[in-house]
């Protein structure tokens, strides 16, 4: 199983493999906000932790339709389908390396990122922290949709339509616990428990619908 | 030459009245047959005729129409699935063109384990045993069609299964390479193993059966 986990973190790396395009994607995004916005400060910092995550979450849909894809393509998922480790274990690592390889990143991006933004200090490690909490969750649950996709051409878009309704509530109690952070009436931690709830579930649920559709893809 | 070491054992590889439908065809029904060690199948049939359906089916990919393949063997604990027991080599090769030679054998090797009753050898050797040894650091993009063969085939030997399930194995290959497979498979079956290929070239089996393949077989019986 690790075996698995190391050849897709290289994969990640190698040339093709994406790790950087969802990075460069997300800089894109959420540089361009304050050009469009324009040079009002206060307004940039106010929406700051909303625009940095709404960023993070478009590229981590950008890449997720690959996820078995590629694998189906060189057959390499026949031989994952045949093989005595469970199913669901195997959807697992292939989500935790993509998540190391395309998800992490964003986090480490994301103090960058803030700073374009004009987000003070506790805004910046909020947004982090209730990112590097959430974009599990947005892997888990892509792979979902990867999954029911594998089979259709371009199923790219399919894929990010698909698991978006899903990944809404991430979204939602991500930017509720990184403002609650800055904001004083509102208690952090309440938002921020249901985020961790949130990722822990689909930590469950994702991998074993995955497993069960890729099952029945049967082609 | 290959060495696997094996524990003469019983072992049986069953199928059971299967069919399969491809769309709302049926390709085949009621196809039985059972292999014991160091038996082989060959399909043979024109093109559609459900040769790679049938090895589908049996390497649990596809789900039979009708009947089931099971897998007896001393050494299986119950519930093991007849997949399990197999290496299945279809028309793709399943290697990463990103990764080399020996990063892709050596995945394949620890990710795949191997079923009790032999050992797999090491990537080295299993390179070296197709005729390919000098060129395992490269990628595996950057080989030839063929190279790319006869690596994917370097994939059965590292790591140990009773059953190998092979699509058309000899496609892209030349002579000499094509007389390495034959020698491997027949290896292999001498070795106790069991071996389903599915062929338009013969592939020079000693005493392998031949099952062909008529295809849409619904559509002749007037059932579908």
């Amino acid at each position: 199983m690790t075996a698995l986990l190391l050849r897709d973190l290289k994969l990640s790396v190698r040339a093709g493999g994406g790790a950087l395009i969802g990075v460069l994607f997300f800089m894109t995004v959420v540089a361009v906000i304050p050009f469009g916005v324009g040079p009002d400060l206060n307004l940039l910092s106010r929406i700051g932790p909303a625009i940095v995550w709404i960023g993070a979450l478009l590229s981590a849909l950008l890449g997720l339709d690959r996820l078995f894809q590629t694998e189906r393509e060189d057959g390499s998922l026949d031989l994952l389908l045949m093989q005595e480790h469970p199913l669901v274990l195997t959807v697992l690592m292939k989500c935790l390396a993509h998540w190391l390889g395309n998800g992490l990143p964003l986090v480490i991006a994301s103090p960058l990122l803030g700073l374009f933004m004009n987000m003070n200090e506790v805004a910046i490690g909020a947004t982090m922290l209730t990112l590097l909490v959430g974009t599990p969750a947005l892997t888990f649950i892509g792979a979902v949709g990867a999954a029911v996709a594998v089979a259709l051409p371009r199923g790219g878009l399919l894929v990010s339509i698909l698991v978006l309704p899903l990944a809404i509530p991430v979204l939602i109690f991500g930017v509720s616990a990184s403002y609650a952070a800055v904001e004083d009436p509102a208690p952090f931690m309440p938002p921020f428990l249901i985020l961790v709830a949130i990722t822990m579930f689909f930590a469950v649920l994702g991998p074993l619908g995955a497993a069960l559709a890729l099952r029945n893809a049967g082609d | 030459m290959i060495k696997i070491l094996m524990k003469v054992s019983v072992m049986r590889l069953l199928a059971e009245n299967l069919g399969a439908r491809r769309g709302e065809d049926l390709i085949f029904t009621d196809i039985s047959f059972a292999l014991g060690a160091g038996e082989s199948l060959v399909l043979t049939g024109r093109n559609g005729s459900g040769k790679s359906t049938l090895l589908r089916v049996v390497a649990g990919l596809l789900h039979p129409e009708t009947g089931r393949v099971t897998w007896v063997s001393e050494s299986a604990e119950s519930g093991m699935r007849a997949a399990e027991a197999c290496h299945y080599l279809g028309h793709r090769n399943a290697m990463k063109a990103e990764l080399s030679v020996f990063e892709n054998l050596s995945f394949w090797k620890e990710f795949f384990g191997d079923v009790e009753g032999g050992k797999g050898i090491s990537p080295g050797e299993a390179a070296e045993t197709v005729g390919l040894g000098g060129i395992i650091h490269l990628p595996f993009g950057y080989l030839s069609a063929g190279q790319q063969r006869r690596m994917a085939f370097a994939k059965l030997l590292v790591a140990y299964r009773p059953v190998w399930i092979l699509d058309e194995p000899t496609a892209a290959l030349d002579v000499n390479a094509e007389s390495i497979f034959t020698a491997l498979i027949n290896a292999h079956l001498s070795g106790g193993g069991i071996v389903l290929a599915a062929t338009h070239q013969p592939l020079g089996l000693e005493n392998a059966r031949e099952l062909k393949m008529a295809g849409f077989a619904g559509v002749a019986e007037g059932r579908w």
